[in-house]
């Protein structure tokens, strides 16, 4: 029986240690996959920390890519800690661009601040809005959320397709997309700050909707750990039937964190149209939704656990595809494979080695304390 | 004439660290009834569960009749003769007893000549022990007692000639207790050997032979049953010697605090559990609830702490109705106004064991100041008030910050205990205060509960140990089938009456 008492572990072995453990087992894996298919694996870690990191404009897209990540991760890990499953990121991210298009164009005569700060309630309120609907019925009707909002990715898809063919397309053009919104809106960049320093550096997508995202991991640590709404969450999450015996609602406070999850998620939404297209595009979502709900089980759903989540699979995201350019043999879906390893080594797998290591450390730590 | 039918030798098992079974030796004498006796997690289960082949020890040897053998599984075991009951029974509810017993080992493909010999082997076996059963019964039909033998006859049947039951009669009534030992001495007579494990003294002293004594982990004791007494037992069992009988003044009563008039609850099945009933409790008074575990005391108690609807019928707080079918104050509101309640059981309703300490410190309070402020926790004065009261009730260890499922049941009844204490309540409705807990803890709690009273809080105790209702309380009540079916000021009745209300024969 390999059973430890968890009370005698200490925290960076199962916070640190094993997440590594399963996160270079899962590399080691990928690598496997990238020499079958006949190109050096060596060659491919190379040419991921080039593309992430060796120049300033691959570095902001890997910051862009995080920053989709930590607004997706957070939002999954906040219903998480309810014990909902909230699969519909990609839809809530999705109505939630809906709401900040909206506003922003309506609102166009205020100043560009007011506008911001409207576009993001516009944002949170849209995506909120979206998770209401699977909350209610899970809390009233018992309909799971892992039913209902995976539904509900593919009713916002429809949705907004309708509404960007028939309703909000810019009628100017072909594509499915709307006007574009008036350029002072836009999200100061990456490029327009190095401009002010006097850098001059190429296009990438990285904005301001960064530091939005280290704010909102501010507010999710908050939340949860510091205020009454946390601890109701986490008490109803953990045992219903305690939280009903201390007057804890779970219906109320099922609501509470799908809508808050929900306005978390259509934050992607923020980044997306204010900061990077300035527009609604068709499926601007991209997956970010899904890929969150593997930064969220890999950060152990806590913001500082959510933050190197999100940024190795921002790297995994840039990094890979400057492989896929460079390496003929390997293509976009080989990426996706690797992060589906990755997802698999340290979401489903994370108990794997855990009991090993932990003893482990344990037993060496008893040792230590006899000498 | 004494030769060993079952010597274990310097067992060790460990889970983790937690080391469970140290270097036990243990000799169990062929015909005997041998009781195995310590607190609750003092290992005696896991030494059994060895025994039985459902784990495997660390180290040592197990010899049976002299021979040394390898328990790999229970079917070794009862290839060897060992036979085993469990606390939680293994039955196939929807079974007949027949198709129960024989599962496993039916032997054939399609049922025939083997069943019909098996229904005349188990006739025999039920005749020679007086066991009593139907072969033909469903099992959800049987009320526990039965279940019960049907175990021992599943076990008879397989050839068990040493047959270990495992805390048997904490779920039986006192009529079927004294039954339960009929049929263990008659099973002794016909030459059969008994392990019964227990937390009970009175047990060992009734039916016993020989006992052996386990504390933490070791064997601290064995001695033959006419050569000890209770106190003694009790004595090695905790370590030290404890006070079995409360010293408890007579109750300074006050006013009436808290009423219940012709109260109806339904379970979540929509059947009618509790049934018009009626109590009152005074001010510095312990009303004790006695009754078999089922008959209704969960839903009564779930539905004067506000968790279940009631159906009909009132409840009166301080005078003002708080509860009828219509207007019911949510259990948040009732804290509030002064009630506190302490669950049944704490792990499924009373904490939340994946938090840490001080979160389960506040629990159902988390809201008041100064713990909260609005909306936000004030996590000093919360660490501060948790490291105060931990002390107070000596909650060990005496860390805040370690998750709750790391203490033991005991120190986590105190958590509950000391939280829903600590806010001074007017009635306070206590579930099972000391299940699962051990001795040295049970005495504290107890105390409090007395101290309680004397401070002038109306309590209602529920529990099914007899022993703690008729040592508390001031006043008994006896539920059964949803209705209190006896009332009894406490003072000379036995614990006979009150097993006779309990079975509902009176």
């Amino acid at each position: 029986m390999a059973t430890v008492d968890k009370s005698r572990v200490p925290w960076w072995v199962s916070n640190l240690i094993v997440p590594l453990v399963n996160l270079i087992l899962a590399l080691f894996v990928s690598g496997l996959f990238i020499f079958i298919a006949g190109e050096n694996p060596y060659e491919a870690v190379r040419l991921i920390i080039y593309g992430s990191f060796g120049y300033i404009e691959g570095f902001a897209y890997t910051l862009y890519y995080t920053t989709n990540f930590i607004f997706t991760g957070l939002a999954f890990a906040v219903a998480f800690h309810c014990r909902l499953f909230n699969i519909g990121g990609e839809g809530q991210a999705y109505i939630g661009g809906l709401g900040v298009f909206l506003v922003a164009i309506n609102f166009s005569f205020l100043p560009v601040p007011i506008v911001w700060l409207l576009a993001v309630g516009g944002a949170v309120i849209f995506g909120a809005a979206w998770a209401f609907i699977p909350a209610y019925l899970q809390a009233t009707r018992g309909s799971h959320v892992v039913i209902t909002t995976i539904m509900f990715n593919f009713i916002a898809a429809s949705l907004m397709v309708f509404l960007l063919v028939d309703v909000i397309r810019d009628t100017t053009q072909m594509g499915p997309h709307t006007v574009a919104l008036p350029e002072e809106q836009w999200f100061p960049s990456f490029e327009d700050f190095a401009g002010i320093f006097g850098i001059k550096i190429r296009y990438s997508p990285l904005n301001i909707s960064f530091l939005l995202a280290i704010a909102a991991s501010f507010f999710v640590w908050f939340l949860v750990w510091k205020t009454r709404w946390g601890y109701e969450m986490r008490a109803v999450g953990h045992n219903t039937q305690a939280a009903i015996y201390a007057g804890i609602s779970p219906y109320k406070n099922i609501i509470i964190a799908m809508c808050i999850s929900g306005g978390l998620a259509g934050l992607l939404g923020v980044n997306e149209i204010l900061g990077v297209h300035h527009k609604i595009v068709a499926g601007f979502p991209a997956g970010y939704g899904f890929t969150g709900i593997a930064v969220a089980l890999m950060g152990r759903n806590h913001p500082i656990g959510i933050f190197p989540a999100a940024f190795l699979f921002g790297i995994l995201y840039q990094g890979g595809s400057e492989v896929t350019f460079d390496m003929p043999n390997i293509t976009r879906y080989m990426f996706v494979a690797v992060q589906g390893v990755i997802i698999l080594f340290s979401g489903a797998l994370e108990n794997l080695f855990r009991p090993q290591i932990e003893n482990f450390f344990v037993n060496r730590l008893n040792l230590k304390a006899k000498a | 004439m004494v030769s060993p039918i079952l010597e274990l030798k310097n067992i060790n098992k460990s889970f983790g660290h937690v080391h469970a079974n140290k270097d036990i030796n243990l000799t169990i004498n062929k015909g005997t009834i041998h009781g195995i006796i310590g607190e609750n997690g003092a290992g005696k289960s896991t030494l059994m569960s060895i025994v039985f082949g459902l784990y495997q020890a660390n180290s040592g040897t197990i010899k049976i009749n002299g021979k040394e053998i390898n328990l790999r599984s229970p079917k070794d075991s009862i290839v060897n003769g060992i036979g085993m009951v469990h606390q939680h029974f293994m039955l196939v509810e929807n079974f007949t007893v027949l198709e129960n017993i024989i599962l496993g080992f039916e032997g054939e493909l399609v049922f025939g000549k083997n069943l019909e010999k098996a229904k005349k082997d188990l006739k025999n076996l039920c005749d020679t022990y007086k066991l009593n059963i139907d072969l033909n019964s469903t099992i959800s039909d049987l009320s526990v007692g039965f279940r019960q033998r049907v175990e021992i006859l599943k076990s008879l049947y397989r050839g068990a000639e040493i047959l270990i039951l495992d805390e048997p009669t904490g779920v039986l009534t006192p009529q079927e207790v004294d039954e339960l030992f009929k049929i263990l001495r008659s099973l002794n007579e016909e030459g059969k050997t008994i392990v019964l494990i227990t937390h009970k003294l009175i047990e060992i002293m009734d039916l016993t032979s020989e006992v052996s004594v386990m504390r933490q982990g070791e064997m601290v004791g064995h001695t033959k049953t006419e050569d000890t007494n209770k106190e003694q037992l009790a004595e090695m069992m905790v370590g030290r010697s404890v006070l079995l009988r409360l010293d408890k003044t007579e109750a300074n009563t006050g006013d009436v605090v808290f009423k219940v008039e012709d109260l109806t609850v339904k379970d979540d099945l929509d059947v009618t559990r509790v049934k018009n009933v009626n109590l009152e409790i005074r001010a510095g008074e312990i009303l004790g609830l006695a009754g078999v575990t089922g008959n209704g005391q969960t839903e009564l108690l779930e539905a004067l702490s506000g968790i279940r609807k009631v159906e009909s019928g009132e409840v009166y707080l301080d005078g003002k109705k708080v509860s009828d079918s219509q207007n019911f104050l949510d259990p948040r509101e009732l804290k509030e106004q002064g009630l506190a309640h302490v669950p049944e059981d704490r792990q499924r309703m009373g904490l939340v064991t994946d938090f840490k300490a001080y979160e389960n410190l506040i629990f159902g309070y988390h809201d008041q100041q100064p713990f909260s402020k609005s909306s936000i926790l004030n996590h000093t004065d919360i660490i501060s008030h948790s490291k105060k009261i931990m002390e107070e009730y000596d909650v060990r260890p005496q860390s805040p910050n370690l998750i709750t499922s790391n203490f033991s049941g005991g120190n986590q009844q105190k958590i509950i205990l000391s939280r829903e204490l600590n806010e001074k309540p007017k009635v306070l409705l206590v579930g099972q205060p000391t299940r699962g807990v051990d001795i040295g803890a049970i005495e504290f709690i107890h105390q409090r509960l007395i101290d309680m009273r004397d401070k002038g809080a109306a309590i209602l105790l529920v529990s099914v140990e007899l022993d703690e209702v008729l040592s508390l309380s001031d006043r008994i009540v006896v539920m059964f089938d949803g209705k209190i079916v006896g009332e009894k000021e406490n003072t000379n009745v036995t614990d006979r009456e009150l097993g006779l209300l309990m079975a509902g024969v009176v």
